[in-house]
């Protein structure tokens, strides 16, 4: 059983315990992902002002670091920068340019010569974030806004945000989370940040070969049975399942996907009569959920969006305000 | 710490400077009042004035943490209580109510912070203390008392049911 | 030079020796192990009085990066290494730029390795041709220049006809065959199929990938009756493997990199891509199986697997950097630390870098039989040393063992009756 806590070293924190990166749920105490969920509770209606802005970060430069293409998410890291006050870049790398390492150092250090103070990073290989943040100067913070199959933290602590809005707490909820297990860095970051919350129950639902081996050892219920999975959860959170995963050595047919795993409102009446829809997005209709679900009353699809400004001002905020 | 007023003293300030405002105002004839405290201590104030000069718009916190001018030397203050201006601000005459004036830097915050929010007609500033020590151009309307401190001296609110005013 | 090299304790496996006596060594050779011999005369006394006196280590593979990649490293460099180090012969996989498919490659290695003349450098001869497993390579020349197997190194064959009629033409020259057994579809990650692959988001390399792969060439083995050996075996399912094969009677022998035995999965937490390699660190309990498998014999040696690398090479997210570990100099110290951690036992260590690995190779080296070149490693078992970028000799820094304080240290090393070393 491998537990929270575990990185030896645990770069996202200072020394005073404060929050300095953001890469990962993982090894995060309760106390500091709570802190999260308030602060970003405090940012929650800026959006709502005459003036959708509050001074924070002004005078500081945000750069979005995209090593792999992303509108949605860099769109809310964006504004999010700009309702903190913050002069933002954005810098699209094509991953193909920095394959090698050097590249990838030559980019960073041209970013800290312009004075830069945080990189958001999203890249296709698991652990990018992590690396990034060891090798930028002790004054700049990092942000994963996706690493490979390895973390997508801001979009867990979002749905955590959802959750706890309906719910108002974690303990004693059961969250199921369906999907593309085995590729999905939401779902790792969501088990992490779910489990160190307080959650009674987590499960993932999916076929044998969309679940990484060792599953178990995260802290989840493992279900092959959507039906099964979904009986009395409090919470479902559908994963997008990329085209080219629909059909090959993963999963023969997007239809048959939809088969066993799509979510319609008859399955959906397994789950608990409360139960919330959660979807990462862009949503698959007719893959993974059926519309009647996903614009229905128990989807807060849209809430997660606008909740996702939020916490990406909480964070950005926490790392930028977090002196040694 | 050393209690310097007790709380039936500092009830009694809060009544004449609820006095003085209603004089403030009525002077200037300004109607469609609305009243904001400023976290922590200000609130406790202002909650007083709200009900001693009977003002029908709700009361408004105001929590100046975005707004600070030391965030990148001291970070974010973990769990703050979020501002909550529950009426319009565009064209009211705002009454703004903290518990010590010192440097002036969390009224030039709050008056940003405000403005934010939309364009009050008037902003009028009341004070239980004045320490007269201002950094930045602002004077109090109304003042409860005038207080002088030796440097490294501070003076505190404790509350929220009984204000008492502290030194350490 | 006659050398006498007096009161050390010589541990000599081939010979079942372990004791505190003299050798003694003239014109390249050595002469005698106990007593002087007849009109002996010494001209050089080296008195190791307290140190360990063992023959020359022979390390089965390491990649020495010439020629072809210069700036990772190059035989100059890596064989003082290897001599800082007490290796005396070093084998070197075909896997260079370009492969070891033709005569000319193998002569200027050795003509390189000659000329530095810190180590003896043997060469694997490609198994086909340019590594790309379709054709075959000209083993019968390759062998007549001086290879002492054949091999595809690190590249997988996966045409299963390929295979069997390279293995069947090895037997027609005569080769061992040296195979690295992995699936290329199943072992296409980055590290150890476990629960930290997918705690981290690793794309793994499930146990299959490598056992899949060994029980069909073993099948292949026991058709073509070909002479193999399996490099860098990882899983403890593979010993087991093994093991049934040794029973069935099956010429094979297989080795594990020193590396192997120390390390886990667990070490390539936090994205350390100084345990990036290939086959994966993998789980605690296939450690313990391989330590085991060294006990008990299945495993027959013990090598670095050296790779050295440049400082960019290892500094990207993990997936992206090259796998491999800088393993000449830590070789011996982290023997001795199984040795001292009564994992096992001193003798039969030593057996699998001396002795064992030369068997495999085919070559007259480490032991201390009189008559056989005078290859040799004297080191202190109980100096302490410190592993820094500074302190490595080899041009490949890239070790997780930096920052180690290791136990032992090689004192002199003697290649062919010559000090190549001395601290």
């Amino acid at each position: 059983m491998i537990t929270a806590e575990k990185l030896p070293e645990n770069i996202q924190v200072n020394k005073k315990g404060r929050l300095k990166h953001f890469l990962t749920t993982e090894g995060l105490s309760r106390q500091l992902l709570t802190e999260i969920l308030d602060t970003a509770e405090n940012f929650a209606g800026v959006g709502e002002r005459a003036v959708k802005k509050v001074p924070l970060l002004r005078g500081k430069t945000i750069a979005n670091l995209f090593f792999e293409p992303s509108t949605r998410t860099r769109t809310t890291f964006e504004l999010a920068a700009k309702r903190l006050s913050a002069d933002v870049l954005n810098i699209n790398i094509e991953s193909s340019a920095t394959k090698k390492g050097e590249s990838l150092q030559d980019t960073l250090q041209t970013l800290e010569s312009m004075h830069c103070d945080m990189f958001v990073v999203r890249h296709a290989n698991s652990g990018a974030a992590h690396f990034i943040a060891s090798m930028v100067s002790p004054g700049i913070r990092v942000i994963n806004a996706g690493d490979g199959r390895h973390a997508h933290p801001t979009q867990a602590m979002l749905d955590a945000f959802t959750i706890r809005r309906h719910r108002g707490r974690f303990s004693g909820l059961k969250i199921a989370i369906v999907g593309d297990i085995m590729h999905s860095r939401v779902a790792r970051s969501e088990i992490h940040a779910f489990n160190t919350l307080g959650v009674k129950e987590l499960r993932v639902i999916a076929p044998k070969t969309l679940i990484p081996a060792y599953m178990q050892a995260l802290g989840v219920k493992v279900f092959h049975d959507l039906e099964a999975g979904l009986r009395g959860v409090d919470a479902v959170i559908m994963l997008r399942l990329q085209n080219e995963r629909m059909q090959g050595t993963l999963l023969p047919s997007a239809d048959e996907f939809f088969k066993m795993y799509g979510l319609t409102e008859e399955r959906l009446a397994h789950a608990d009569p409360e139960v919330m829809v959660l979807h990462p997005g862009p949503i698959n209709r007719g893959v993974e959920i059926d519309s009647e679900v996903a614009d229905g009353p128990r989807s807060v699809i849209l809430e997660q969006v606008s909740y996702g400004i939020a916490i990406r001002m909480a964070v950005m905020s926490m790392c930028m305000g977090s002196a040694e | 710490m050393t209690v310097i007023k007790n709380s039936e003293t500092i009830e009694e300030m809060i009544a004449k400077m609820a006095m003085d405002l209603k004089i403030f105002l009525k002077e200037r004839e300004r109607k469609d009042i609305a009243i904001i405290g400023i976290h922590t201590g200000g609130v406790w104030i202002a909650e007083r004035l709200h009900n001693l000069l009977k003002i029908k718009e709700p009361l408004g916190e105001l929590n100046i943490a975005f707004y600070r001018d030391d965030f990148s030397r001291i970070g974010m203050h973990p769990s703050v209580e979020p501002s909550n201006l529950p009426f319009d601000v565009e064209g009211k005459h705002i009454i703004l109510v903290d518990d010590i004036l010192y440097t002036g830097r969390t009224i030039r915050a709050a008056l940003n912070e405000i403005f934010d929010y939309g364009r009050p007609a008037s902003v009028t500033l009341a004070v239980l203390v004045d320490r007269g020590e201002q950094e930045l151009p602002f004077k109090a309307d109304v003042v409860g008392t005038t207080m002088s401190l030796s440097a490294g001296e501070h003076v505190k609110l404790t509350g929220p049911k009984k204000l008492t005013l502290v030194t350490k | 030079m006659n050398i006498c090299i007096s009161k050390g304790r010589v541990i000599d496996p081939a010979n079942g020796l372990d004791k505190v006596t003299n050798i003694y060594i003239s014109k390249g050779q050595i002469v005698a192990v106990g007593r002087k011999p007849p009109g002996f005369e010494v001209k050089k006394q080296i008195n190791v009085k307290g140190q360990i006196v063992i023959p020359g280590l022979v390390d089965l593979s390491a990649r020495i990066r010439e020629p072809g990649e210069h700036c990772k490293a190059n035989i100059a460099s890596e064989t003082r290494a290897a001599a800082i180090a007490g290796i005396t012969t070093l084998c070197c996989p075909p896997d260079t730029t370009p492969v070891i498919d033709t005569p000319a490659v193998i002569e200027l290695i050795h003509q390189r390795a000659d000329q530095s003349g810190q180590a003896k450098v043997v060469c694997l001869g490609a198994l086909t041709h340019g590594l790309q497993g379709q054709r075959l390579a000209e083993m019968y020349s390759l062998k007549e220049a001086g290879c002492v197997g054949v091999s595809n190194a690190m590249q997988a064959i996966p045409d299963t006809e390929v295979m069997s009629r390279a293995m069947e033409y090895a037997v027609t020259c005569d080769l061992t065959v040296f195979l690295q057994p992995e699936d290329p579809w199943l072992g296409g990650g980055h590290m150890h199929e476990g629960a930290y692959s997918t705690r981290m988001g690793i794309p793994p390399i499930p146990e299959t990938a490598e056992t899949v792969a060994l029980a069909r060439d073993l099948l292949l083995i026991e058709a073509t009756g070909v002479r193999a050996h399996f490099m860098r075996l990882s899983t403890a399912r593979s010993i087991e493997m093994i093991r049934d094969a040794r029973k069935r009677g099956l010429p094979v022998t297989a080795d594990v990199s020193i590396h192997q035995l120390h390390f886990t999965d667990k070490d390539t937490e936090n994205y350390n891509s100084l345990c990036h390699v290939k086959p994966p660190f993998r789980h605690h309990s296939d450690k313990e199986q391989l330590i085991a498998g060294v006990k008990d014999g299945t495993i027959t040696a013990i090598c670095s697997d050296h790779q050295p690398h440049d400082h960019d090479a290892k500094t990207a997210p993990f997936s992206m950097t090259e796998p491999g570990v800088s393993a000449l100099e830590v070789m011996l110290p982290l023997a001795i630390r199984l040795a001292d951690d009564g994992q096992i036992g001193l003798k039969t260590i030593i057996k699998t870098m001396t002795v064992a690995p030369a068997g495999i190779l085919g070559l007259e080296a480490g032991s201390l039989t009189p008559g056989s070149a005078a290859d040799l490693c004297i080191f202190d078992p109980e100096k302490n040393w410190m592993v820094t970028e500074k302190n490595l000799v080899s041009e490949g820094k890239n070790t997780p063992t930096l920052g180690w304080e290791m136990k032992g240290k090689v004192t002199h090393t003697i290649l062919n009756g010559r000090i190549v070393y001395k601290q």
